[in-house]
């Protein structure tokens, strides 16, 4: 069975998303990545010690991947008959797996958590209703398509040698071109949410934007990122990245510290996969509450200080 | 300037969803209102009409029910709204969605179509990119500023590290994200004016397509419960009970 694994790139390598997915990939059958970015020997090195026999590489250069890199791959889905084609549920898959199911007519099953191929198709797990369910969806049709939420899967390495590459010529996506002119980061210090072992994360009940530099106070002695809920990311109060959640990152750090946070379904999706999860707030009903290891009723403004000289006092 | 806004209908989030025994597919009340998410398109529609003289039209798959949610984005000041509403739709999946939406759009004209990242209650977050595909223009997606004009669009769209700033001309679709812009609040006058505004329902038959198979929910099981641990109540050293579990996970 052939499977195909979508990477984006991220600093020059493959992306951990795309990586993750690998791992389950290589259990279903044999792998080819499609790696978004430039080809480099390590590139395919690493791809091959995740499990990819072989690496399709589509380079969209200064165009927006999603039209030309669809095109690219329907045709070639339609000449290999893959078995299946997974994404991570991050910007750019999304984009290229929407419109590779629309140009090859077939559905698309989305927020996966995980992924089984049948003989006809396939068959996903997703958490509903802020996890506490989890419904079975199935699609008979081939390839099927899948998009897979980060964090389902542990990226590993299994050893392979390097995946033998092959260049994915993109065509002109004519009227449907976009152009990617500039390209911005944001400054990015301490350890990213994706990958810290410790997670601070604050919501409204902070009570003010000028009151997450506690949060990243608190981040520091205990080399944590820092973490948010859309509430307070939508009244601008911190950058979208770093949204945890259901239309944020899902995140599983070993240590998962919810300040102010209620623990709405959308939060939790996101989070309550964590090690050890404490929350601090002040109503004794939060549901936040019931997915946590350590729960403090008590005021954000007088926990926090004195816990982060606890800390820096150490 | 022809702008079309998609909105969609849904159960009050505040309200527990429930879905249909046997199909697994999502109960929906005759009362529904406008996914929120879809508030910051419309506004986003409304302010690019308005600066390019032209109208914005809402196109809306689902049942129409008592179309209180289309209502709402009908009184914050769009011009008139289509939906599609047809008993075969029930279940559709995000492509069957998408060739609905594109065959109404298709239908009223468009320079620039604009929708959500994702909705609330289906949350496929592909429903744009397919709409794109299937009316062949560009997908800009994930906007998180946006400036157009009558023949171009560039918008800062969202990325891991930060944004990028991508053009193209139009037609085009536009995928928004929370916080684009400051959605208005209906105003009086624009909850009176709205209960007279174009309300068009199509079916499919209207619009010569036929629905696709329905998305097959197979099983929904419990997941496996997170169990609650200690609560404690801070008598101004709860901090102490955080040191210490942190020193017993060995972070400290
Ligand atoms: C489609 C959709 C997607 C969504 N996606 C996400 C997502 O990805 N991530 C996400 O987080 N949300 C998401 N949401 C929003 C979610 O439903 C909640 O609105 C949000 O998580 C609430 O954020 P909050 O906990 O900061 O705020 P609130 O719910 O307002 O909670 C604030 C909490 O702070 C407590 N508090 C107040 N004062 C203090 C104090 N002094 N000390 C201690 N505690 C205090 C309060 O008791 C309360 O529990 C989504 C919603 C929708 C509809
Ligand atoms: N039934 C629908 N009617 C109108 N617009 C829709 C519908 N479903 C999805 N959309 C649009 O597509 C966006 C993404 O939805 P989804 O792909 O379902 O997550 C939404 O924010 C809407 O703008």
């Amino acid at each position: 069975m052939s499977v195909w694994v979508f990477v984006e790139s991220s600093e020059g390598g493959p992306a951990s998303a795309g990586l993750e997915i690998m791992s389950r990939a290589r259990e279903l059958g044999e792998v080819t990545a499609i790696y978004l970015g430039s080809a480099s020997d390590e590139v395919a090195a690493t791809l091959g010690d995740h499990g990819a026999a072989r690496v399709l590489v589509a380079d969209p250069g200064d165009r927006l991947a999603a039209a030309p890199v669809a095109a690219a791959l329907a045709a070639r889905a339609e000449s290999e008959q893959p078995q299946a084609i997974l994404f991570a549920q991050t910007y750019d898959s999304r984009d290229v797996a929407g419109r590779l199911a629309a140009r090859l007519g077939v559905g698309v099953l989305s927020n996966a958590n995980a992924v089984r191929l049948t003989d006809s198709g396939a068959e996903t797990d997703h958490e509903v209703f802020g996890g506490t369910e989890i419904a079975t969806a199935a699609i008979e049709q081939r390839p099927a398509i899948v998009i897979v939420r980060p964090k389902s899967y542990t990226a590993e390495p299994a050893g392979g040698s390097p995946a033998a590459v092959e260049t994915l010529d993109l065509p002109d996506a004519g009227a449907a071109e976009a152009k990617v002119v500039e390209s911005h980061a944001e400054e990015r210090e301490g350890p990213q949410l994706g990958d810290a072992k410790v997670v601070v994360a604050a919501g409204r009940g902070i009570g003010s934007a000028e009151a997450y530099e506690m949060i990243e106070r608190l981040a520091k002695p205990l080399n944590a990122a820092t973490g948010a809920t859309r509430a307070i990311v939508d009244s601008g109060w911190v950058p979208y990245s770093k949204q945890v959640g259901q239309t944020g990152k899902t995140v599983k750090p070993d240590v998962y510290i919810a300040v102010g946070i209620s623990g709405a379904m959308q939060h939790l999706v996101g989070m309550k996969d964590s090690g050890t999860i404490i929350a601090i707030n002040k109503d004794p009903d939060a549901p936040i509450f019931s997915v946590a290891d350590l729960g403090i009723v008590g005021d954000a403004g007088q926990v926090v200080p004195k816990l982060i000289e606890a800390l820096e006092s150490r | 300037m022809r702008v079309v806004a998609c909105v969609k209908q849904i159960p009050d989030p505040s309200t527990p969803y429930k879905l249909e025994e046997g199909t697994g597919w999502l109960l929906r009340p005759n009362d529904q209102v406008l996914d929120d998410t879809d508030r910051y398109g419309v506004e986003m529609g409304l302010q690019i009409a308005q600066a390019n003289g032209g109208t914005l039209t809402l196109v809306s798959m689902g049942p129409t029910g008592s179309a209180q949610g289309i209502r709402q984005a009908l009184a914050m000041g769009a011009d008139k709204a289509v939906i599609v509403d047809d008993a075969t739709l029930r279940g559709a999946d995000a492509l069957t969605t998408a060739r609905v939406l594109a065959a109404a759009i298709g239908k009223e004209g468009f320079d620039l179509v604009i929708t959500g990242t994702e909705s609330t209650d289906g949350y496929a977050g592909v429903v744009p990119q397919m709409l794109a595909e299937l009316l062949g223009v560009p997908s800009l997606t994930y906007a998180t500023s946006v400036e157009a004009s009558s023949d171009q669009v560039k918008i800062h769209r969202q990325t891991v590290t930060g944004y990028d700033v991508v053009t193209s001309g139009l037609p085009a679709v536009l995928s928004v994200t929370a916080g684009v812009v400051e959605p208005r609040y209906p105003t009086f006058k624009g909850i009176m004016d709205a209960k007279k505004k174009p309300l068009e329902t199509l079916t499919l038959a209207d619009l010569g397509i036929e629905a696709g198979p329905a998305q097959e929910v197979t099983g929904v099981n419990p997941a496996p419960e997170r169990e609650a641990g200690r609560k404690i109540e801070d008598d101004g050293s709860a901090h102490l009970a955080i040191i210490e579990l942190l020193e017993q996970k060995k972070v400290i």
